[in-house]
């Protein structure tokens, strides 16, 4: 079902000085703190990041039982902020295909979808064969998830020995991960443009629409990106 | 606590997972060459880009306590360290967690 040497092959990607581990080390230790001052137990933690995998979708839920939102205004809030893992993912795994794989591991393979390992893949797909780059997205994505839910249960229980001033510490690494990222990822016009008129444009619709400010936002920025660059030969 | 947690956690990872479902939908019919892919990818970049602005301008939880002029220092100087560090990822990462708990417990 899995071949074994890809599987760990992706798994030992977590290892490498580029990897996300610190950052979502730390983030999710913050969550882990976060989720025990508002009354969640261990388990409900776990379970949690396990499940959901996904850093702004997981605070949303936090903020949204302090005010005692409703289920559906969860649902939709953190549909709305996630839903830039539907572009990652069409943007992912055309390179992952390959016939020989079940199509039922793919359903199950993109749960592994979050910034942190989807930038490892798009950066190494290119050295691993065809047919195995679905398990070895499976050992980036289990290597990951395990270290997400190993920071929720550390911050968990070090959430008491934890002041203000740390939770705020903690709570930068994650964006200044990814701006590095995102600066690294500046390798033409194209991308470029899609970073920078990204993060002008979500600002920009942020006035209109806090909601919708991610999609919209990213939605203009990445089509002006994408029309420029090819009128520009990329 | 007005709603059931565990029933709070299914909403979260469900509403997570359609994103990636219909993800997977979507990209059977796409090929890694055609220019709708290239599309997405301009897509998956630029909407990162604009979450991780949102997070940095109007940030939500602990971040927002720490002041806008701080939080801009200390990205910019870990951008800077980044780039003079032949973009190594670890020191800009670190440095920002001690650098922002600094500057937020000084002033």
């Amino acid at each position: 079902m899995i071949n074994i040497k890809y599987f760990l092959k992706g798994f030992f990607c977590i290892k490498t000085v580029n990897s996300p581990a610190i950052a979502l080390f730390a983030s999710f230790i913050a969550i882990g703190a976060l989720f025990k001052s508002i009354g969640l137990n261990i388990q409900e933690s776990i379970f949690s990041t396990f499940l959901t995998y996904a850093l702004p979708g997981s605070l949303i839920m936090a903020e949204s039982l302090i005010v005692g939102a409703s289920l559906l205004n969860i649902f939709l809030a953190v549909w709305l902020v996630n839903a830039r893992l539907y572009p990652m993912t069409v943007s992912l795994f055309p390179l992952l295909s390959h016939k020989s794989q079940p199509k039922l591991k793919y359903y199950l393979a993109c749960h592994f979808v979050a910034v942190s390992a989807w930038l490892i893949m798009k950066e190494n797909y290119k050295s691993v064969e065809r047919k195995y780059r679905l398990d070895y997205w499976i050992g980036v994505g289990a290597a990951n998830v395990s270290v997400a839910v190993s920071a929720t249960a550390f911050g968990f229980f070090i959430a008491d020995y934890l002041n203000q001033d740390m939770m705020i510490g903690l709570a930068i690494v994650n964006p200044v991960y990814f701006t590095c990222v995102m600066v690294g990822a500046m390798t033409n016009i194209q991308m470029s443009l899609a970073v920078m008129l990204g993060s002008v444009f979500g600002i920009l619709f942020y006035f209109i629409s806090p909601e919708w400010c991610i999609l919209f936002g990213g939605f203009t920025a990445g089509t002006l990106a994408f029309f420029i660059g090819e009128l520009n030969g990329n | 606590m007005a709603i059931n947690v565990l029933l709070a956690i299914l909403a979260t990872s469900l509403a997570t997972y359609i994103s990636r479902f219909f993800g997977v939908v979507t990209s059977k019919k796409v090929k890694e060459i055609s220019k709708i892919f290239k599309w997405f990818n301009c897509l998956a970049y630029s909407t990162l880009s604009a979450l991780l602005a949102r997070i940095i301008i109007f940030p939500a939880g602990a971040l927002a306590e720490a002041d806008y002029f701080i939080r801009f220092i200390v990205i910019f100087i870990c951008l800077i360290v980044f780039l003079i560090s032949k973009k190594n990822f670890v020191y800009p990462t670190v440095l920002s967690a001690l650098l922002l708990t600094f500057l937020n417990s000084s002033f």
